[in-house]
């Protein structure tokens, strides 16, 4: 894999603020220090994790943290910036309003998957183990389609606004598989 | 799990500072605590390993904290979830 630069992360931000209408943190520090931890964490895990939340380093399980994760358009809607506030709004981008504390959206039932363990479990933990596998039943993804626009996602929730057509997460319903077996 | 210790010549409180080494919130409540002249331990949880992380995960909630960072504990009581300025002042008499 060919090692990211510090500038490819900070241009694929900036790409993805415009395409979305929002601005990058205006604070040059923080930036920096926001788009270190992303290139860290892509050299770590293959993906580029939130820099301010544990990663499991299970895609599937950090698949919702992956920058711009699920909860960045709902904290901007919200708070005006998303958790880690790499991403803003104009105000604050202009500084006519002060960078905002945001809370964590993310379920802590996701919170706790990163928490190990991620690794094929040791023999000590059987237990574990099989709890954990049966969580993963649970929360399995599903397909969701958005009645506004038709966007189809496989994932364990729908997203909090449609990607494309930017409905909410009320707008989504389940579509339901069957499978038959004709003979 | 090895905790890392930054000295400082104010000790009246004992400091335990959960962090991540990729976040940028919890270097700046490394400093703002170092520059403010606290004795602290922190440890970086995304370095350590499963049990280690499994054990941290139990503390933090064991003392109602939620599972974002940076988590400090003051005095194994008072739970400051995020970089708090105002709140690490007035339970640190800064």
């Amino acid at each position: 894999m060919t090692p990211i630069t510090i500038e490819q992360v900070r241009k694929r931000a900036e790409a993805d603020a415009q395409t979305f209408g929002y601005y990058l943190t205006p604070d040059p520090d923080l930036l920096q220090g926001l788009l270190d931890g992303l290139k860290v964490n892509e050299e770590r895990y293959g993906y580029p994790s939130c820099p301010c939340r544990l990663a499991s380093g299970n895609f599937d399980y950090d698949r919702d943290i992956i920058c711009p994760c699920d909860y960045r358009d709902p904290d901007v809607a919200e708070f005006g910036a998303c958790y880690c506030r790499l991403y803003v709004n104009k105000d604050i981008y202009e500084g006519k309003t002060p960078l905002p504390t945001v809370p964590e959206r993310r379920p802590v039932e996701k919170q706790s998957r990163a928490f190990g363990p991620a690794a094929p479990p040791s023999e000590a933990k059987p237990a574990a183990a099989a709890e954990e596998k049966d969580e993963h039943i649970q929360i399995g993804p599903k397909l969701w389609y958005c009645k506004q626009c038709g966007y189809v996602v496989f994932r364990e929730e729908p997203p909090y606004i449609c990607p494309i057509c930017k409905a909410k997460r009320e707008m989504f319903a389940e579509i339901k598989t069957r499978t038959d077996f004709l003979g | 799990m090895q905790f890392s210790k930054v000295t400082g010549e104010k000790k009246h409180h004992k400091v335990v500072l959960y962090a991540l080494s990729t976040c940028v919130w919890c270097k700046m409540t490394k400093q703002y605590l170092k520059d403010s002249g606290i004795e602290y331990d922190y440890i970086d949880v995304d370095l350590c390993n499963d049990e280690d992380k499994q054990k941290i995960r139990q503390e933090i909630q064991s003392k109602g904290g939620s599972l974002s960072y940076p988590t400090t504990i003051v005095d194994d009581k008072v739970v400051i979830t995020g970089f708090r300025k105002d709140k690490l002042k007035e339970v640190l008499e800064i």
